[in-house]
């Protein structure tokens, strides 16, 4: 991944800072990343934009042990496949807990995180993660 | 309409497998190239057009261009040659772009190569070039790596269907033993189910043995015309049907994660247009570049109901010996895994197999129909093919 002057285009993607996505208003479904067409609707959808609650159950997760080097000063980290309350499913670390003591059906909420730094230059992609909705995490941080 | 030719295999190869620190992508090309065309008592001049399937020589060894080079490495210009790319199913793409150009009448004699070199970078930019089989932006971005989607569907396939860790272990344990009898593999060695379960762990549920290596490796495979691939081997290998088919790149946008729909939807049509049924499969290569994926894949494919693939290991039926072989030449995990020549691999095994020419204990005895199963990333492409054997 080059570093270059320009500013990254996904600066501009919205839903990976504030965990929006799309409805088709014609049919109800709801999308994660965002879409430009309803692939149940085709021509006759009509998609907007909504915001999710940024909360939801795991629906699957792991623990990952060996990672790319970007992300291996975060191992062993927990990833999940978090279905929303709204309905589709976003992937990402869930944080603030033991990651072994994950399971399928347990309630998290999106949290802001740092999600890694690019080479040299030191830029810092920052997105989403999941953190467990019970305040079990605030005994993570110092009183 | 449009009338098809019926297309064969007159001859195919693979080169050995592994860590080949002493090859680079010609020279694995060159192996499994030159023993195809040797086989095939045919000269590189007849050859019309190629197809290598090749998935990131850009990132492993700074390499792109790959079909030019190819072809001018074997003295094949100026022949079209080209490249193509669909992440691990590069090979399984490539070979089924190499039956369309013989099937549809533009060319007769076809070479389809597929060629990965992999460890010339280490483990963690390997992992990182993986990665880019997968929806970047929404998977590898957010901490994903690609045996961490597989564990994703470990962890619910496993749940769902109350299916015990052990099962898993037992693909690997399989795969090792079919590996130990095939001397172009990878790895040679046989492992226990014990040693399987307490590997270290790379993605929890999955440990060391439920991954496919980083391997170099190559293969090939020459076809033309039935009647054309009559004239130079006794048993040409019918191609029956080659189907690819798509799925969304993330995982996270599949309808279920247990269940890989373009597995399903490519089978269903390579035995449509076959006409064959599942109990006619006498051997096949399925890809299990996890050992959950070799689960899914024969479940996805219709061998079983869903959740029930374990039975078929409980009961050893998926050894060379046994009611549905899979993987004889030891899969992905045992014979190697160089992402783009891995689905013209799969073929080059099908077709030894299908002439009674594999090494003693991993034959399956009087083979006459296989198939080969070849999938992309997390199962956003999957290609089916259904050989026979004519003679």
């Amino acid at each position: 991944m080059s570093t270059s002057a320009a500013p990254a285009h996904w600066r501009r993607m919205r839903e990976r800072y504030r965990l929006t996505g799309s409805k088709c208003e014609t049919c109800g479904r709801t999308y994660f990343p965002s879409t430009r067409v309803c692939p149940n609707c085709r021509r006759k959808g009509k998609v907007v934009p909504i915001e999710f609650s940024g909360r939801g159950k795991v629906y699957s997760y792991t623990v990952i042990h060996s990672a790319p080097k970007m992300m291996s000063q975060f191992t062993p980290y927990a990833v999940a496949l978090v279905q929303l309350d709204e309905g589709p499913k976003v992937l990402s670390q869930v944080v603030d807990c033991d990651p072994d003591k994950l399971e399928i059906g347990m309630e998290v909420e999106a949290c802001f995180r740092k999600l890694f730094e690019q080479d040299e230059g030191g830029i810092i992609s920052y997105g989403f993660k999941f953190r467990p909705l019970d305040d079990s995490w605030r005994k993570y941080y110092r009183k | 309409m449009f009338k098809k030719r019926d297309v064969a295999i007159i001859s195919a190869a693979t080169a050995k497998c592994g860590e080949r620190w002493e090859s680079g992508i010609k020279d694995l090309v060159w192996e499994a190239g030159v023993k195809a065309l040797d086989d095939a008592g045919i000269s590189g001049k007849d050859v019309e057009y190629m197809v290598v399937g090749n998935m990131s020589g850009g990132m492993f060894v700074g390499q792109e261009h790959i079909g030019a080079l190819v072809a001018d490495f074997l003295g094949l210009n100026p022949i079209p040659s080209l490249r193509v790319e669909a992440a691990c199913a590069s090979g399984g793409i490539a070979f089924s772009q190499g039956y369309m150009a013989v099937a549809s009448g533009l060319y007769d004699i076809v070479a389809v190569g597929g060629v990965e070199k992999m460890t010339d970078v280490d483990t963690d930019q390997a992992t990182s070039v993986l990665s880019g089989a997968m929806d970047f932006e929404w998977e590898a971005y957010f901490g994903a790596t690609f045996p961490g989607l597989y564990a994703l569907m470990a962890t619910r396939y496993l749940h769902d269907f109350n299916v015990r860790r052990e099962i898993l272990a037992k693909v690997a344990v399989k795969n090792h033993y079919h590996g130990s009898l095939n001397p172009l593999a990878h790895f040679r060695n046989r492992i226990t189910e014990e040693e399987a379960l307490t590997a270290p762990m790379v993605a929890y549920p999955l440990r060391k043995y439920d991954c496919s290596p980083i391997s170099d490796g190559a293969a090939a495979a020459i076809l033309a015309p039935l009647e054309i691939a009559k004239k130079y081997t006794d048993t040409p290998i019918l191609v029956e049907a080659c189907v690819p088919a798509t799925d969304t790149l993330s995982l996270l946008k599949r309808r279920d994660i247990c269940t890989v729909d373009a597995t399903v939807n490519a089978a269903r049509k390579a035995f449509q247009l076959s006409g064959r049924e599942r109990r006619d499969i006498d051997v096949m290569e399925v890809h299990d570049c996890f050992t959950i994926a070799e689960l899914l894949a024969i479940e996805d494919m219709g061998f079983c109901k869903k959740g029930e693939a374990g039975k078929l290991y409980e009961e050893g039926q998926t050894y060379a010996d046994g009611s549905l072989p899979v993987n004889t030449d030891g899969g992905l995990k045992a014979a190697g895994h160089p992402v783009g020549a891995t689905g013209v691999k799969q073929i080059s095994e099908l077709v030894k197999q299908l002439r009674g020419q594999a090494e003693k204990g991993r034959q399956v005895s009087g083979a006459e129909v296989g198939l080969a199963h070849n999938v992309g990333g997390s199962g956003a492409t999957a290609v089916v093919t259904i050989l026979s054997r004519r003679s």
